[in-house]
């Protein structure tokens, strides 16, 4: 049998561990430092433990677990389908819409359901609302990794806009149990769509505001240009997804490449990382990646606003839901890449087995591969664009 | 002494400690409007309002907030080096609070005017970095040691672009003494030696990119030397969680944080005193006298740490090789290049 | 390449380790040796013709009876098809190659099929639990799992 190929790793630099000096040799010892769980860069309770050479990263281990709240044993456990929502919800917590969507498309094509065009649309529109809501968090809190805090507020602020957007449609912040199997527990409310239409006009200039300050600036395109490159090929080996994937130029989101809903009735395109300012795939092309898919998603919203048809939002929402047996696996596009759930159903009204793909689990584990050889303070910058959320994490 | 003279008191032992005293008393207020300024600016910058309910407009929570230092309790970690590290806090602040002794605050009074005052200041302002390492190594902790080497790497190359800049100034004015540079520059804001000092308008002229290059160039490195962003790496609370003063809690931590504030000022009154006219009235002879000459210093200092405070929430951080990249490969070439031009002006 | 074709072509060269398929679903699954998952992993990744380069999950089932299961998602990016692979062992002595020297994500979904269901996998490098903790007693996803009484003088049942 052939061997596998072997990986290329980023490797700058490999510490000598034997120095010289003044003709004497001189051993040198690697430290091992330990980052998080409570460490403000971790984005949550991640820990690293990370080997190093001085400031030189020789190895990092992530270790997870500290969020574990059993996810898939609570859903084996739960007497029907819906009541698994609210736990969905809460596995990636920074975009629940788009986990509660995944979920709900996974039971639908089980059921065959066919959900209403209105569904869609809303579906489309709050899943996109929620992007830029997430892509806002993750590029906030960047530049605080980067040391750079105003922009942090800057993308708070903006949030908040679509915040009080989802409070106004499901009465809820952060964790929305909006989206239902077959439909959307709430029409939407009046004057939704002129208020989403104001939020788009608003928040287009700024995005210039945010690249103004920080995707621009010389000492953040320093700090990210070049830094934790995945190459194109360990991103795929990897199976990364999302812009962490389209950061290395890989040309593919789900959203055009395993069509759901009705993302093909509005035109936008996707993003990828071009190495502008260093290499393609490095923290600065996932960052911008993000930024750009913002616009994009603004340019959905507007489409979606200005077409959504009338009807009625839970006529297809079924009375028990109980799937036939066999198994699903579904995959959709959240703000960090592909999400899917594996769907065993034996028949009877609640889950056989479920198995919950998140995005940002896949993602991190390519981390030691892109960390080695970078320094520590990269490192936080690495983990970064990485863009966890340690609840899906871990679920 | 002078203001002993000045205000016709006797010299003894009370005296001269009580006017000594004068900059702590400074420095202590000084400490409470920053703290206020500081989280004022920055909270004007990042479109919010920061403290508005003690007090009006949270006037009072520069007190509340050193209150809340006072009673804390003084954490030492078990394995930390006791003596080293409650000594540390100390050693920074006397570092930088002996700085003070030469700076210019008025034509009246200054601590100490000897011959060598700039002199004097970049070697007690070396005795921080010394503080910080004692204070990253004591506290045994991984993260602490790495604040405190990145530290005194970076406060030790930044040394060499400040004083390669305060040497233009000197050259310019010939004097190490403080009072007598800003003496120097007296006579209106064109005096400065920012522009040029008052030189013959021709050399003027021809110095005058130099030394707003040279102003420049010492406000940046100045800012290295008070390890602030975008050169804050010892501390990067991303990175290193506070770096040296992780293990720090209490009083012994208010002084770090009084001594990084009490920095600001001093390296803002060395570039005011050295380029920006010191205490002297940019009208002339308008507007001078003993108060208003303090009036103009505080003024320029302060303003010099609003823009500090300014760039500190507006800019990313550095990584450690590109700070060493800057100090090293940029600043210092600049600052040779500035050196080389200014004695071959004023040679013409 | 349709499911019926990737099976003649896996059936030709693998003949044994084949055991079974079921292609008229909505994703048609193949039925492998879980002893020989590896070899039949790393031809689907190079050969051109399927080039699954992407490996989208990779879940542990317990079936309830007597057997564990793991459950290969792939697909291609140049191709944009897909395939389920599944493998079985018994519950006894479950074992199965490790396929995280074809797909680098393998490696992270592997241990957390380890760490739920118990299932060993032979040539993984770093085979230890992921989501509990190191000292946790049994694998909670299995149908018959009993919960540890104590952990760490914790009373877990509630």
């Amino acid at each position: 049998m052939d061997q596998p190929k072997a990986l290329p790793t980023n490797y700058v630099t490999q510490p000598d561990k034997i120095a010289t000096s003044k003709g004497k040799t001189v051993r040198t010892e690697e430290m091992i430092i330990n980052m998080g769980p409570q460490h403000p860069s971790t984005h949550g309770v991640l820990r690293l433990e990370i080997i190093v050479d001085g400031e030189i990263i020789v190895d990092a281990i992530p270790h997870i677990g500290y969020l574990h709240r059993c996810f898939e044993k609570h859903a084996e456990h739960m007497t029907n389908y819906q009541q698994v929502i609210p736990y969905a919800d809460r596995m990636d917590y920074v975009a629940s819409m788009n986990n509660d969507w995944a979920f709900a498309l996974a039971i639908e094509r089980m059921m065959k359901i066919e959900v209403p065009e209105r569904v869609e649309y809303i579906r489309v529109i709050m899943a996109e609302l929620q992007r830029i809501a997430s892509h806002l968090v993750a590029l906030g809190t960047y530049g605080i990794d980067a040391g750079a805090f105003t922009p942090f507020l800057y993308c708070f602020r903006d949030r908040e806009e679509i915040l009080d957007l989802f409070e106004m449609t499901c009465g809820a912040r952060l964790l929305y149990n909006y989206i239902w199997v077959g439909g959307v527990s709430h029409d939407l409310p009046q004057g939704f769509i002129e208020q989403a239409k104001e939020f788009c006009t608003y928040f287009k200039p700024k995005i210039k505001e945010f690249n103004d300050l920080l995707t621009y600036n010389e000492i953040f395109i320093k700090r990210t240009a070049h830094v934790g490159v995945l190459p194109r090929d360990v991103a795929i080996n990897y199976a990364c997804s999302g812009p962490m994937l389209r950061g290395s130029g890989v040309h593919w989101d789900l959203r055009r490449d395993d069509p759901y809903s009705v993302y093909h009735k509005f035109e936008w395109e996707v993003q990828t990382g071009k190495g502008e300012v260093g290499t393609v795939g490095d923290c600065w092309d996932r960052h911008i990646v993000r930024v750009r898919e913002m616009e994009q998603s603004v340019k959905i919203i507007e489409q979606a606003l200005a077409s959504i048809p009338e009807g009625n939002v839970q006529s297809a929402i079924p009375k028990r839901i109980r799937p036939e047996p066999g198994d699903i696996y579904v995959r959709t596009e959240t703000p960090r890449g592909e999400l899917g759930f594996y769907v065993i159903s034996d028949g009877s009204g609640s889950f056989y087995r479920v198995k919950a793909r998140g995005p940002a689990f896949v993602n991190l584990s390519v981390l030691p591969e892109i960390s080695r050889g970078a320094m520590i303070a990269d490192l936080t910058l690495i983990v970064g664009s990485v863009d966890i959320v340690l609840g899906e994490v871990d679920r | 002494m002078e203001l002993l003279q000045h205000i016709g008191l006797e010299q003894n032992l009370l005296t001269i400690v009580l006017v000594s005293a004068l900059p702590l008393v400074f420095i202590l207020l000084y400490a409470l409007v920053t703290l206020y300024l500081e989280m004022k600016v920055s909270a004007h910058i990042q479109d919010r309002l920061a403290y508005m309910r003690t007090g009006w407009h949270g006037v009072l929570q520069p007190f509340a907030d050193i209150l809340k230092l006072l009673q804390k309790e003084d954490t030492v970690p078990a394995a930390a080096d006791r003596f080293l590290f409650k000594l540390a806090p100390f050693v920074v602040f006397a570092g930088t609070y002996a700085g003070f002794a030469a700076i210019p605050f008025s034509s009246a009074y200054i601590g100490s005017n000897i011959n060598l005052g700039v002199f004097f200041i970049i070697a007690a302002s070396s005795l921080v970095v010394i503080g910080i390492l004692m204070g990253g190594w004591a506290s045994n902790n991984k993260w602490s040691i790495f604040g405190a080497i990145r530290s005194a790497a970076q406060m030790v190359s930044y040394e060499i672009p400040t004083a390669l800049a305060i040497l233009i100034a000197v050259m310019i004015t010939g004097s190490l003494n403080l009072q007598e540079v800003t003496q120097y520059q007296s006579g209106g804001i064109q005096n400065w030696v920012v522009f040029g000092g008052s030189l013959p308008l021709t050399q003027k002229l021809l110095i005058l990119p130099f030394t707003l290059l040279t102003f420049f160039i010492l406000f940046i490195a100045s800012i290295a030397e008070v390890n602030r962003t975008p050169f804050d790496l010892p501390e990067a609370e991303s990175e290193l969680v506070q770096g040296f003063n992780t293990e720090y809690s209490g009083m012994r931590f208010a002084m770090f944080y009084l001594a990084e504030y009490a920095n600001m000022f001093l390296v803002s009154a060395v570039a005011v005193s050295l380029f920006l006219g010191g205490w002297s009235s940019p009208f002339g002879e308008a507007l001078s006298g003993p108060l208003w000459d303090l009036f103009w210093f505080v003024a320029k200092g302060m303003f010099l740490v609003f823009v500090q405070i300014w760039i500190r929430w507006t800019l990313p951080r550095l990584r450690v090789d590109q700070l060493m990249y800057t100090s090293w490969k940029v600043l210092t070439p600049f600052l040779f290049l500035c050196v080389f031009a200014v004695g071959l002006i004023l040679v013409l | 390449m349709t499911a019926q074709e990737l099976l003649d072509t896996l059936s030709s060269r693998f003949g044994s380790a084949i055991l079974e398929s079921k292609l008229d679903v909505n994703q048609p699954w193949i039925k492998i040796d879980g002893n020989r998952a590896r070899e039949i992993c790393l031809f689907l990744r190079n050969e051109p013709s399927t080039r699954f380069d992407y490996l989208m999950c990779l879940s542990g089932v317990d079936y309830n009876d007597g057997t564990l299961g793991v459950v290969y998602h792939c697909s291609s990016m140049e191709h944009k098809h897909k395939i389920v692979l599944k493998a079985i062992c018994s519950k006894d002595n479950p074992h199965c190659q490790s396929v995280s020297a074809v797909w680098g994500t393998a490696n992270w979904h592997e241990r957390e099929a380890f760490d739920m269901f118990g299932i060993i996998f032979d040539g993984h490098p770093d085979l230890r639990r992921i989501l509990l903790p190191d000292d946790w007693e049994g694998h909670p996803l299995r149908k018959d799992y009993k919960v540890q009484e104590f952990y760490r003088g914790i009373r877990v049942p509630y």
